[in-house]
């Protein structure tokens, strides 16, 4: 057996580090670490409450107005006032933007270039790949950051600029749209939504939309979307069997996604893969263990846990608490959303690996980029534009709250506990600190610790592709993680 | 790479990406594009480049033996140095080393060395009180010079740290200054007193504001959403804060306060220890701070005049959060 440090880990969001023990030229097993702490529990504690909305966001560039979103949502809890009705669709059309870009960013920027690296060279997709999919030079890349910043002129209009925005207040967003305004954003909608149909599913949205079965998505691959992207994509994966690569079989778990008047777009739930079988969530068992972590020990329940680092800690690798949900390790993200929402093509993905896996992950997130981007467009009509966008809130100044939203990785959740007005305790689960969890006190590995055993290193030792695929395939954000 | 090319370095500390997440919309023809353009080249960076694990300690490692000449170095995130100095905070993955200990090393490499955002620049939000980490901007702490590279660094082209400071820095700033550099036009002066590009800083957030009309006549809002001036009431720091925020637009045409929300003066060393960003301090209704270069004095005595002289129309449009009253009269423009 030898051991393998890899990093740094580039093309995912932050900073990590996987270590790696090797036995046969496969990953016998496998230990993640988070290498950067910033310390935002302790720097909420003590502030004035409202400026939690001014904070979270900063902890993650790629995913703040989903930490605005749980932020709000918490001192709302808290508050026991609902928002706006426009508010809420405000704040989804926002949010929306935020998770298209990022499973774009993810797709194009990030996981794709792995197919193009040299180890590859001689495979009969490899030059067509290398072409279009190559980090930085590739024909794609100058093509999305356009789409991606034509979408995010929707940050410009709902919240004055995005990264970190304060737009996402408790009552609802802070900035009432005017009919010009509202004409721009179907507008960018619909530019989105022809980006994605002319490039990367070459079909209106609702085949790919409309797709229930592996072997409909295999010959609409072969067909209509032939010479899209995402065909690209599964015909790379066919070829290197990516749905055998990465697997790991958790509950998936969902707080549901873009919640409005009639309910969550996409459920709350959890599924488990193996017994294909859906629960409600309780959120109530969510525990945080430390016993691999450079945290000293305390209650584990997130409402009444504390962060304080012991970097001497034996035992510990990683700045990251372990989330467990029921004690059991839970995988989150887009496979989980719709897995728990019921869509036909992720379930028999799912049943087909008995788990989920790179392709599938991949899968999902492109479907759920499809269904976002064709409401998103029913939202931007629904804005009311002579009622009210946000409400005042009345200000309770003490009690808990707890803020519960999908950012584009998977579940986010902050726990929020005030006494006269100040934050008294403030707990952040990001969706990375789920997928990327350190082992617990059982020794029981998280998400990617189990996807990664079995990955073929093909004589390329840690810089085997396999590795970049099976952790690209969960979109990483690191400095959510312990952030 | 092509010959003669300007290379760049770009290297996340204690960051949230978000410095990046703005670069990345920069250029109507994609970011790489511009880059391409203007012939800089990306020797590594974190979030777009192919190299990762032992081929990414090859790039830096070339950097620091100086076989790679380095023309700027760009950090984006605070410098951790804790605990005790170690660094342990943040360490650069897979090779054992603290940022601290690298951003030094490699900063003695580089012709520029430009700090990414206000984490970079001056500690910005980790550095908030407590501090947990011992948080420091590369030059600076909070506003005081020193930082991780020391007050006295100077690039190898002479200049202090370029601070392109900003939560998250708006994507022409940085690119508006990577290019500068690229075309070796930038030179001290061109830097104001703490170290940041004068061509943005040399501007409040104020100027250009939509709301400008209702600071004239101190016709506030009272409550976010509403359209009126937000410096009275929710926390507005815009006229003493450095930045072209409402000249140039966010995101095709956003900006803080056309969203909604008031300006934190996220350009400004301090801006992470605000307590209470949407409440105005006052003392004896009076704001606190007050416009950057204005007599308390004639503050309140304008105040009281303009508020006494405020139209109908914008004293009910400055309470409401669309337009009730439109700017119509009996009279009709002359020429
Ligand atoms: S809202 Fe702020 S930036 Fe706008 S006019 Fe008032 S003080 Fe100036
Ligand atoms: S308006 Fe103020 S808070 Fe907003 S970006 Fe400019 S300086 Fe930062």
């Amino acid at each position: 057996m030898t051991r393998l440090l890899v990093g740094p880990f580039n093309r995912v969001e932050g900073d990590l580090e996987v270590s790696l023990d090797i036995e046969d030229d496969a990953v016998a097993s496998a230990r993640v670490t988070t290498p950067l702490y910033r310390g935002f529990e302790q720097i909420l504690v003590g502030r004035p409450m409202a400026d939690a909305l001014a904070i979270a966001p900063r902890i993650c560039g790629i995913c703040s107005v989903s930490q605005s979103m749980a932020a709000a949502a918490a001192l709302r809890a808290l508050y026991g006032v609902a928002r706006a009705p426009n508010g809420v669709v405000a704040a989804n059309l926002a949010h929306a933007a935020e998770n298209m870009a990022d499973h774009l960013t993810h797709f194009y920027i990030f996981f794709m270039p792995d197919f193009a690296r040299a180890q590859y060279a001689g495979r009969s997709w490899h030059e067509a790949a290398r072409r279009r999919f190559k980090a930085i030079e590739g024909a794609a890349a100058n093509e999305v950051l356009q789409a991606r910043r034509r979408l995010l002129e929707i940050m410009g209009i709902l919240a004055g600029k995005w990264p970190h925005s304060l737009a996402f207040q408790p009552g609802g967003t802070t900035c009432a749209v005017d009919l010009g305004q509202k004409a721009q954003l179907v507008a960018i909608a619909r530019d989105f939504r022809r980006f994605l149909e002319a490039i990367v599913f070459t079909a209106p949205l609702a085949v790919p939309l409309g797709l229930r079965t592996p072997e409909e998505l295999e010959r609409y691959c072969e067909g209509k979307g032939a010479d899209g992207d995402f065909a690209a994509f599964c015909r790379i994966a066919r070829a290197l069997d990516l749905e055998n690569l990465g697997r790991a079989a958790n509950p998936l778990m969902s707080y549901g996604a873009y919640r409005g008047e009639a309910g969550a777009f996409l459920n709350a739930g959890v599924f488990d893969p193996i017994a294909s079988a859906l629960s409600p969530l309780d959120a109530r068992a969510i525990r945080e263990d430390v016993s691999h972590a450079y945290m000293r020990d305390g209650p584990e329940e997130p409402s009444l846990a504390r962060t304080e680092p012991y970097v001497d800690k034996p035992d510990a690798y990683s700045f990251a608490k372990a989330p467990r949900l029921h004690g059991r390790p839970a995988e989150v993200g887009a496979v989980a959303r719709l897995a728990v929402h019921g869509h036909p093509l992720v379930r028999a993905l799912l049943e087909r690996s008995r788990g989920s896996n790179v392709f599938v992950r991949v899968v999902a997130r492109l479907i759920e980029l499809a269904m976002v981007a064709e409401a998103a467009e029913g939202w931007a009509k629904a804005l009311a534009l002579n009622e009210p966008f946000c409400v005042v809130a009345p200000h309770d100044e003490d009690g808990d709250g707890v803020g519960l939203v999908e950012a584009a990785r998977g579940s986010l959740g902050h726990w929020l506990g005030a006494q006269k007005g100040k934050i008294r305790s403030y707990q952040i689960i990001a969706p990375t600190t789920w997928n990327f969890s350190p082992r617990d006190a059982s020794g029981v590995a998280g998400p990617v610790e189990q996807a990664l055993v079995g990955a073929p290193l093909e004589g390329h030792g840690a810089g085997a592709a396999s590795v970049q695929h099976v952790i690209r395939s969960f979109d990483p954000c690191m400095v959510c993680t312990a952030h | 790479m092509s010959a003669g090319a300007f290379n760049i370095l770009w290297l996340q500390a204690g960051s949230c990406g978000g410095c990046t997440m703005s670069m990345l919309e920069h250029g109507s023809g994609g970011w790489f594009r511009e880059l391409d353009t203007l012939g800089v080249n990306l020797l590594w960076h974190p979030s777009v480049s192919e190299e990762t694990g032992a081929e990414a300690r090859i790039v830096l490692e070339r950097v620091e033996a100086g076989e790679t000449p380095l023309h700027a170095l760009c950090i984006e995130g605070a410098i951790l140095c804790g605990p005790d100095g170690t660094g342990f905070f943040n360490r650069l993955a897979g090779t054992g080393r603290a940022m601290l200990d690298w951003a030094r090393a490699l900063a003695a490499k580089a012709d520029y060395c430009v700090a990414i955002g206000s984490c970079a620049t001056f500690g910005g939000i980790p550095a908030a009180d407590p501090d947990p980490t011992d948080a420091a901007g590369l030059q600076y702490r909070k506003a005081v010079a020193g930082g991780a590279l020391g007050a006295d660094y100077r690039s190898r082209r002479g200049l202090p740290v370029i601070n392109v400071a900003g939560c998250a820095p708006h994507p022409g700033w940085i690119m508006e200054t990577l290019a500068a550099l690229a075309l070796d036009v930038l030179t001290a002066d061109d830097l104001d007193a703490l170290g940041r590009p004068k061509f943005y800083v040399d501007h409040l957030a104020h100027h250009g504001c939509s709301r400008n009309e209702f600071y004239e006549f101190k016709a506030s809002a009272e409550t976010l959403s509403q359209r009126g001036c937000l410096m009275e009431h929710l926390g507005c720091k815009a006229t003493q804060a450095a930045g072209d925020c409402n000249q140039r637009g966010w995101n095709g045409s956003g900006s803080c306060t056309k969203g909604g929300f008031a300006c934190i003066a996220c350009t400004s060393p301090g801006f992470e220890d605000i307590r209470d960003y949407h409440r105005t301090p006052k003392i004896g209704g009076v704001p606190i701070g007050l416009p950057l270069d204005m007599p308390k004095a004639w503050f309140m005595a304008l105040a009281a005049l303009s508020k006494s002289a405020t139209p109908q129309r914008v004293r009910r449009n400055a309470t409401a959060d669309h337009v009730v009253v439109p700017p119509r009269g009996a009279r009709k423009p002359r020429e």
